[in-house]
């Protein structure tokens, strides 16, 4: 009894995480599975067809772009500075500098990286007033800024950062020696990053930009605070489905839209699962 | 177990007057060592007297401030490391974690452009020749230290390099693989002919595997050696302490006669000229008896198995180290009065302490 106890006793310790973990993950999902099967207290797959709606299938569509994109410009940009940090001296003080300024911008999303923005780029903005009374040029244009491209521009302002802080650690993981083995053996810097040090990061540079595309797709306070007309992405278009007058009677769309965006997520996480296991087995 | 290896011939290596420093540390001054075709070289020092710095610089993964590297006919000092031709051994496992033993054993003939069956081939030839031919398709991960450093050695050599470079290969395995993988090395590295270069801190690990050791300190060789000569007739004091076990004896030296312990011996080569000194005497150099009105007592006697240990406080207070087999040493015990006496004809003499 006492051994058995003893046993349980470190299980204890997992008591207050698993009580986190109930009340904001577990609950909150069967809430939206839940609601989204579900019409005025009835069983219903009316929520689920609206999905098939166009203007729903848009934003999916432009999240799924906005994702995307934003999540492979912070790979391959991210990983890029990150290959430049750890390149140069691991306790230097550009290093220390780059990964604390990293870690600020990585969290800065939101209203203020909106304004910030709107700021610089927008109609009367600082810079397309520069550029409009100096150089005779026009950045804002048709308002590209308020539409996908501007998304994907300042969502980008954080999805570099947070790249090169979450892909960091697996580029100090590159041993020298294997460098060192591959060049003893004949190996060029070209061949030894294919052969050896692309192989080796792949997994986690993939995890790391799977990391970006649900950063990037679960986002709502950048674009909600930088778009005020329309719903051009999907986290916009629940705040429309639980906020709007427009759509009365259909309130558990957003259920069913919150639904549709972990049915991705999961797909994408299910897709680099099988990925790196077919690619990695020696991470086994 | 079968081995295909190709008959080959080492070159000779040379190192002439390398130098390395960085900032004010002096890593390596002018440092001159010749390797003959086929020999295994073993350097060997404290941390921090050079050897790892001397080899980087053969491999090509340093460059020295002065002087050259020559292999057979070849000035091979600025050339960069992956035009070297050699094969090398690191410290830690360098295996790369995402192929498998083959495949790391065929690397660098994939890289030479080798096809894909007779890199293949020789992979498995090279598995074999460290045993480890069913270990084919295992990741390094699933293979233990000392299987982990025979396929770098068979990666080493499967590129058939003119110089093979080992890098304290052993030292992050327990003893007994340890041991095993250094006679294993010996073995292969004899098969194979070509010429080696093995840097270690472990005099054993040296004194076992070289045709002939150098000792390093502070960036230069005190004396380089058949393991025999070093062990029996050290250069220098450096030397003659570093490798195996040594005591410090009081004695006094004059005309080249050393008075030590009761007895008049002769001074070898580089000993102090004059004066009162220290003998360096190794424990089997000296006797111990038990004996009424002895000078020394017995503090602690250590049974090793083949021999035992005696450990001996002299009137001065100082304590020597003596070695016994099992007759003499069965009638020693702790406490005891002895006589402390010394077997050598000679003595190299140091400075006193």
């Amino acid at each position: 009894m006492k051994t058995r106890a003893r046993r349980l006793l470190p299980t204890l310790g997992l008591v207050p995480f698993l009580g986190y973990l109930t009340v904001f993950l577990f609950i909150p999902t069967i809430i939206i599975v839940v609601g989204a099967f579900t019409d005025h207290g009835r069983a219903s797959l009316t929520n689920i067809q609206g999905l098939a709606n166009p203007t729903v299938w848009q934003a999916l569509k432009q999240s799924l772009i906005l994702s995307a994109s934003t999540a492979a410009i912070g790979a391959v940009f991210g990983s890029l500075l990150a290959y430049a940090l750890v390149s140069g001296n691991p306790s230097g003080l550009a290093r220390r500098a780059a990964t604390s300024v990293c870690g600020v911008l990585a969290q800065f999303g939101g209203v203020m990286l909106a304004f910030a923005f709107i700021a610089t780029l927008s109609y009367s903005g600082s810079l397309t007033d520069l550029l409009r009374d100096h150089a005779g040029i026009d950045i804002f244009g048709s308002g590209w800024l308020f539409a996908l491209p501007g998304l994907i521009l300042v969502y980008s302002y954080f999805q570099i950062p947070l790249m090169v802080i979450v892909f960091l650690p697996a580029l100090d993981g590159i041993r020298v020696q294997w460098r060192e083995a591959a060049e003893n053996l004949g190996a060029t810097t070209w061949q030894f990053w294919r052969h050896v040090g692309g192989p080796l990061l792949f997994p986690a540079f993939l995890g790391s930009a799977l990391l970006l595309f649900a950063n990037a797709f679960a986002s709502y306070a950048t674009a909600a605070a930088l778009v005020s007309q329309g719903n051009p992405i999907t986290p916009l278009y629940i705040r429309a489905a639980l906020t709007s007058e427009i759509i009365l009677g259909r309130q558990n769309l957003a259920y069913a839209l919150a639904l549709e965006m972990i049915v991705v997520v999961a797909i994408v996480m299910a897709a680099y699962a099988l990925l790196v296991r077919r690619t990695s087995k020696w991470l086994s | 177990m079968a081995t295909a290896v190709t008959e080959r011939t080492g070159l000779e290596v040379r190192l002439e007057g390398l130098s390395r420093h960085f900032g004010d540390v002096r890593a390596l001054d002018n440092l001159d060592l010749t390797l003959h075709p086929g020999e295994l070289v073993a350097l060997l020092g404290p941390s921090g007297c050079g050897k790892t710095t001397a080899l980087r610089l053969v491999a090509g993964l340093d460059e020295p401030d002065a002087g050259r590297i020559l292999v057979g006919d070849r000035d091979v000092t600025h050339m960069p490391a992956n035009k070297r031709d050699m094969g090398m051994v690191f410290q830690s496992y360098s295996l790369f974690p995402h192929l498998t033993t083959q495949e790391n054993v065929a690397f660098g003939l994939k890289l030479r452009g080798t096809d894909r069956g007779a890199r293949e081939k020789r992979a498995k030839e090279m598995l074999e020749l460290v045993g480890l031919g069913h270990q084919a398709n295992r990741y390094a991960n699933q293979l233990s230290g000392g299987q982990q450093q025979r396929v770098a050695l068979a990666r080493a050599l499967a590129i058939e390099p003119s110089v093979l470079l080992l890098d304290e290969p052993l030292s992050a395995l327990d003893a007994k693989v340890r041991a095993q993988l250094r006679d294993e090395i010996r073995r292969v590295q004899l098969e194979v002919g070509t010429t080696a270069l093995f840097v270690t801190h472990d005099q054993e690990e040296a004194l076992a595997v070289a045709d002939r050791v150098g000792v390093m300190n502070k960036g230069k060789i005190e004396q380089l050696a058949e393991p025999e000569t070093l062990y029996n007739q050290p250069a220098s004091h450096f030397v003659a302490e570093f490798v195996g076990l040594m005591n410090r004896v009081p004695c006094h030296v004059a005309d080249g006669r050393v008075e030590v312990l009761g007895a008049t011996l002769g001074a070898r080569e580089g000993s102090l000229p004059s004066g009162p000194g220290d003998a360096l005497v190794r424990p089997e150099q000296l006797e111990v008896a038990a004996a009424e009105g002895g000078s020394g007592r017995v503090i602690t006697v250590s049974f090793l198995g083949s021999i035992t240990r005696v450990r001996v406080r002299m009137p001065n207070g100082s304590e020597l180290l003596a070695q016994a087999s099992g007759a003499e040493a069965a009638r020693l015990a702790a406490d005891q009065v002895v006589t402390v006496s010394i077997t050598a004809a000679d003595v190299l003499v140091a400075p006193a302490d």
